[in-house]
């Protein structure tokens, strides 16, 4: 396929890819730490996915098959609007089916169907500091992960389970990376943090208007943070999906009426379709 | 039955079609053209270059039309063309003393070289409609012009600082950074901030403005000067190795004089708050100067209480393209985190409610 002209291949320039693949390339000798990287304008507003948008342009190759996904979906509309903006600047193939893509930048969720050695996915993130809301202050948070200070987490875990019975954070729930950088998994719902454990895959995260970059190489322990006797529970609507009957994929509340009415599908819909096929084939 | 929402690619584009066509409005009227909004509505277009890093006058004139007159989204379009641009290198530090001056006024001296210019201002006019406007009508008659006043005109700041007045600035042969290129790190040197203060919102400067002169922060200020008009940029080709005058570019300089009662190390003083912006954008380049001096506690050994003297609350949060975007990210579909809450909320209540059962 061929791309605009009027662009180089996948939007930024060659020198800017090479900035970037440095930021990433550290992150990946760090993992869990974020990386400062010189993040550029790009035509799309800050906070719709920039931070992604800028690693997936730095990685992509012209045989590269390239899928993206919102809130699990393939035709949700922002998902929409960069699959667009990378057949253009870049030209590359792109697919719905999750097995296919060889990069996958996605939005608030990691796909059902387990993610292999060939594959990379790409999280956009709207705030790389998982301290954000403890301290505010970037210059204090750099001093704590350096000294891996993280009491202050775990405080916030411990009021969580005082007050509540057990801890309140549902999505963007903290992870320790590799025994020793806190990370923000960004707002994927904590039903997906395990998916990050010993994934096969390299999992980049890329924060453009907070102009930071972080890795979690292939085969690299990520633990949700816990205590012995609170351990980690991933959350998950207690239904089966209404279209493709899975008891184990995440599920989207769907209202259906004003009297209450509702369903559950699977948030994942090229898993939910691949579930339909195989169902309809085998009937 | 329920059907998943499909076809976000067609509603993207009819979206889109009808956004062009609410843009172009009623086609019973004359479409605008870009030149008109250049000249006509200049300050918007200055604006948006000073807000969008890019001086440019005719793509901030098309950015304002292609924006339906969204100065934000304007910038934001300006930045996203900004950014493919090569960089080839910077400019020597302008010469504004050397400015061809439009306009120039100080609040500190009733006299003084090179004299009070009014130039183009709504100052003094009376804020009443003027009605004539709403008819189309001739040109406005031509107005009489005065003869410049020979010789450069010195900035007040600096007649000061040959008394020992004003604390004098320490040049530095650096290159300053660039925050487009490097990410900002704290405590930010000056020349960043300054380049940050001079791409930021207009409001959100105004109200930090206004805020150190309201008690959060004192600053004390006085209007040392503001002037208005155009400078020669020189630029030095590394194949040349001596400058040359790459083009003039209009700017509005700003030096706020600000008391300052001295430290164990410095003798009592005024110090100076700066503000430079593209074109002509007088209200931006007095909050800049104001937001500039506040941001200077900490050197000056003042301690930083008030919002406006926190860099990392004032920087982080003066770009409006990235606050408009994360801001307006909001509207992208949540439902997955939502789905989660949703789910907690209903365990949590589930444990309340028992709880009060028992």
């Amino acid at each position: 396929m061929t791309y605009d002209p009027g662009y180089n291949f996948a939007y930024l320039d060659e020198s800017t890819k090479r900035m970037i693949r440095r930021a990433i390339l550290k992150g990946v000798a760090i993992p869990g730490h974020q990386v400062p990287f010189g993040s550029r304008e790009m035509p799309l507003p800050y906070g719709w996915g920039t931070g992604g948008i800028q690693v997936t342009a730095s990685i992509l190759g012209p045989d590269d098959t390239l899928k993206v996904i919102d809130q699990g979906a393939d035709d949700t509309t922002n998902a929409v609007s960069i699959r667009a903006f990378f057949r253009r600047v870049a030209g590359v193939a792109t697919t719905e089916r999750t097995a296919e893509a060889t990069v996958i930048q996605t939005r608030h969720r990691i796909p059902e169907h387990p993610l292999t050695e060939q594959q990379i996915i790409v999280y956009q993130v709207p705030m790389p500091e998982p301290l954000f809301r403890l301290e505010p202050r970037i210059a204090e948070t750099k001093r704590m992960h350096a000294l891996a200070d993280y009491g202050l987490m775990h405080v916030r875990l411990y009021e969580d389970i005082a007050r509540h019975g057990h801890i309140a954070t549902s999505y963007n729930y903290p992870v320790m990376v590799n025994g020793r950088y806190l990370m923000a998994p960004s707002p994927i719902p904590a039903f997906d943090n395990p998916k990050m454990d010993q994934m096969p895959a390299l999992q980049l995260f890329g924060a453009g208007r907070e102009k930071r970059i972080y890795a979690v190489p292939p085969y690299t322990g990520v633990r949700s943070l816990d205590f012995d006797d609170h351990p980690f529970r991933p959350i998950r609507a207690p239904h089966a999906c209404a279209l493709c009957g899975s008891r184990e994929s995440y599920l989207d509340e769907v209202i259906t009426d004003d009297s209450g009415g509702k369903m559950f599908v699977c948030s994942d819909t090229s898993y939910c379709t691949e579930r339909q096929t195989a169902r309809e084939a085998a009937e | 039955m329920y059907v998943a929402t499909k076809g976000g690619e067609q509603a993207i584009g009819a979206a889109h079609a009808w956004l062009a066509e609410t843009r172009r409005g009623d086609t019973a009227l004359p479409e605008i053209e870009v030149a008109q909004i250049a000249e006509q509505l200049g300050l918007a277009a200055d604006r948006v270059m000073a807000e969008g890093s890019c001086y440019d006058r005719g793509l901030a004139a098309l950015a304002v039309k292609q924006a339906k007159g969204d100065l934000i989204e304007a910038a934001f379009l300006l930045r996203a063309y900004r950014t493919t641009l090569p960089r080839f290198g910077a400019s020597a530090p302008l010469e504004t003393g050397a400015m061809h001056i439009r306009r120039r006024i100080s609040a500190t001296y009733k006299d003084l070289p090179g004299g009070q210019v009014l130039g183009p201002t709504f100052d003094y006019t009376h804020r009443l409609l003027d009605f004539a406007l709403a008819a189309a009508g001739s040109a406005p008659e031509p107005v009489p012009e005065a003869e410049p006043e020979p010789g450069n005109t010195p900035r007040v700041t600096e007649l000061l600082a040959r008394e020992g007045l004003m604390q004098r600035e320490t040049p530095s042969a650096e290159e300053p950074g660039d925050l487009t290129r490097e990410p900002l790190s704290f405590p930010a040197p000056r020349p960043v901030r300054l380049q940050a203060l001079a791409r930021g919102d207009e409001g959100f400067l105004l109200g930090l403005g206004y805020s150190t002169q309201r008690g959060y922060g004192n600053s004390h200020p006085f209007v040392g000067e503001i002037r208005v008009g155009e400078v020669a940029v020189e630029f030095t080709p590394p194949e040349l190795g001596f400058p040359i005058e790459i083009g003039d570019i209009t700017v509005t300089e700003c030096q706020m004089v600000n008391q300052f009662k001295g430290s164990r190390t410095q003798p009592p003083q005024f110090t100076r708050g700066y503000g430079l912006v593209f074109g002509h954008g007088e209200r931006k380049a007095m909050a800049m100067s104001l937001v500039d001096r506040a941001l200077r506690a900490e050197e000056m050994g003042e301690e930083p209480v008030a919002p406006a003297q926190q860099q990392e609350f004032v920087l982080y949060h003066s770009d409006n393209v990235e606050a408009t975007g994360f801001v307006e990210h909001l509207k992208l579909p949540h439902y997955v985190d939502f789905q989660s809450e949703l789910e907690n909320l209903r365990t949590m209540r589930e444990t309340a409610l028992n709880a009060a059962a028992e």
